[in-house]
């Protein structure tokens, strides 16, 4: 039970699965994504998530915006000038001077989730594959997981009420299906499999870029010993993760739960106190 | 870079991007009902405490006033509380589990375990009222000890709201956590004060609305300067204002308390004033950090100063 708010950990055998199978989870690849939004398409479709209204933002080609009760998948498009013009082969112009930074984001289904942690109704549960999905019959819509996503990904839907997030197409992967996103996305931007093998993989992936000279490439989320002990849908950048609307160091709230039960207990204390002397001192 | 944790009171603008400005954490979905439900929570445990000291001491109107205030600050919050579901129908759906990692879950056992005592403790002041000459005799005794009950629980009662909006990661919030719980400790004595100046002003209030305004005080003050940038939210804006209208109202409340012994009008103005500092401060605390989730650079600039902080440079 140590490192069950903190720490690396395998979340299914943590969380009572005998005889898990692997942790699986997507690797989203950002150097290869050509922004097409099949993702967020097929798990619309797939998932019989309603739409979000037409809205046009004005950011770019981006008119999602973000991760939503009704966006489970988001591609985020960032327009930069461009510190080191390369030739892209693009005809017309063999030096572009900006660049174009496309992300397809998604729940992390952290090791530790916050959003799991507080769900007071037992709404959202630990799969046998080490991903967290809400039972939309038992969320009776208290809105805490919203507030404890330390990512800003699950979200209250209007006028339904219930937390809706990722479910790493609970329902497909339980039968060996690819979830939808990963199945429709054209250039294996987001691949899907064991995680421990796409941990691998995007390793292999991050020295090969080094190697061609993009020094800006990194991963995000692969880590174990990051502040949520991993995440099970990892990413790799080409900047900062603030750019893309990450968090940068992200930690899972419940870390300091045990501190802050301790300080309501001393002013738990105190109150009490305070009420004894007030009563106990002299009478006038 | 900025020290962390000591006091800075001028914040420089930060430096920091982001993805079109758009909020990293979601604020919480919740509206001015789960503000409310911190005072009216808190003022139930505050009146509880009051009673309870009442009793023990052998002060009757203080119980009456303690008990019957207690009753109806839990009926406000049971109503704020159930008001701000998605599914209100559904609010029995976390009786359906007990889970330490929830704060909301232990807080709904908290609070179960409290209206119900609090519930028998006010009904129990009705004995007078009863016909049954059974029911006359039987009510009191087990009014005390519902009473006391009510009082053992309500210190858990006042603290666990903070705890429910520390742990979460709207950034202001979280970073409050160590003092949080001792303000809101102190807003429930000094909201239970508050009854106890309106209905029997005498030394037990008073001297529980100066040690109540006392730990209020004391720990807005610590959240409001010694948390770098993330005091800013609590200073600024619509929070900024209203904790400050609450510390004035408290400060005034507390001197009217203090000064004003010999008028009954002057102690009853206190209470309010103090009562209405506590809502006051309450729904500041709120809007501060539902204000620090939406504005990405409280979340990027604190997680960039750790990452420097962790990397030797
Ligand atoms: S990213 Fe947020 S919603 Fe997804 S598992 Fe982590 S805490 Fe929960
Ligand atoms: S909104 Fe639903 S899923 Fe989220 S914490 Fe509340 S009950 Fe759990």
């Amino acid at each position: 039970m140590a490192n069950s708010l903190y720490g690396p950990l395998d979340p299914a055998p943590d969380a009572g699965y005998v005889d898990a199978p692997p942790r699986m989870g997507f690797f989203t690849d950002t150097s290869v994504c050509i922004g097409c939004k099949a993702c967020e398409v097929a798990c619309k479709e797939w998932n019989a998530v309603p739409d979000d209204g037409f809205d046009l933002l004005g950011q770019s080609y981006d008119n999602t915006g973000g991760l939503s009760a009704n966006s489970w998948r988001h591609v985020a498009f960032i327009e930069q000038p461009r510190p080191d013009p390369v030739f892209l082969g693009m005809p017309g112009q063999d030096k572009p001077d900006f660049r174009w930074l496309m992300m397809s984001n998604v729940c992390k289904h952290c090791t530790h989730a916050g959003c799991l942690d507080v769900c007071p109704t037992g709404a959202l549960f630990r799969t046998e594959f080490g991903t967290v999905v809400v039972q939309e019959d038992v969320c009776n819509g208290c809105g805490y997981c919203v507030a404890a996503c330390p990512y800003g990904v699950i979200d209250r839907r209007e006028g339904d009420g219930r937390a809706w997030k990722c479910t790493m197409c609970y329902d497909r992967i339980g039968d060996g299906l690819t979830p939808a996103c990963a199945q429709a996305c054209p250039t294996e931007s987001i691949q899907y499999g064991e995680l421990d093998v796409l941990r691998e993989a995007a390793a292999e992936r991050v020295a090969k870029l080094h190697a061609e000279g993009v020094e800006s490439a990194r991963l995000y989320g692969h880590s174990e010993e990051d502040g949520v002990g991993g995440d099970g849908a990892f990413f790799l950048l080409l900047d900062e993760p603030e750019v893309y609307g990450l968090p940068p160091d992200p930690v899972v709230t419940t870390k300091d739960l045990p501190d802050m039960w301790k300080r309501a207990g001393l002013a738990a204390l105190t109150m009490a106190a305070s009420v004894a002397v007030a009563f106990l001192g002299r009478r006038r | 870079m900025s020290p962390r944790g000591g006091d800075r009171p001028m914040v420089p603008k930060a430096d920091f991007r982001s993805y079109y400005g758009r909020p990293i954490v979601r604020p919480a979905p919740w509206t001015h009902d789960v503000a409310a439900y911190l005072f009216t929570g808190g003022l139930a445990a505050g009146s509880a405490l009051l009673a309870a000291g009442g009793q023990a001491t052998g002060r009757p109107r203080l119980r009456r006033a303690g008990r019957v205030a207690a009753l109806g600050a839990v009926a406000a919050s049971g109503y704020f509380l159930v008001a701000d579901l998605g599914r209100p129908e559904r609010f029995h759906h976390m009786l359906r589990v007990a889970k330490p990692t929830s704060p909301m879950s232990v807080g709904v056992w908290i609070f179960s375990a409290f209206s119900a005592a609090a519930g028998v403790a006010a009904a129990a002041e009705a004995a007078p009222l009863v016909p049954s000459r059974f029911a006359r005799k039987v009510l009191p005794p087990v009014g005390s000890a519902a009473g006391l009950a009510a009082g053992a629980i309500a210190p858990a009662l006042a603290t666990y709201t903070a705890v429910l909006l520390a742990d979460t990661a709207t950034p202001s919030w979280h970073a409050a956590y160590p003092e949080l719980p001792f303000v809101f400790a102190g807003s429930a004595l000094a909201s239970g004060a508050g009854v106890g100046l309106i209905a029997d002003p005498g030394p037990p209030a008073r001297r529980m609305a100066v040690l109540g305004a006392a730990l209020e005080l004391y720990g807005a003050h610590r959240i409001e300067t010694t948390k770098g940038l993330l005091s800013e939210p609590y200073a600024t804006g619509k929070a900024g204002r209203l904790l400050r209208t609450g510390r004035t109202l408290t400060a005034a409340g507390v001197a009217g308390a203090v000064l004003g012994k010999r008028s009954r009008v002057v102690s009853a103005l206190s209470g309010l004033s103090l009562l209405a500092a506590s809502a006051i401060t309450r729904f500041g605390i709120f809007d501060g950090g539902m204000a620090s989730a939406r504005d990405p650079q409280y979340t990027v600039v604190p997680q960039k100063e750790r990452i420097a902080g962790k990397m030797p440079d």
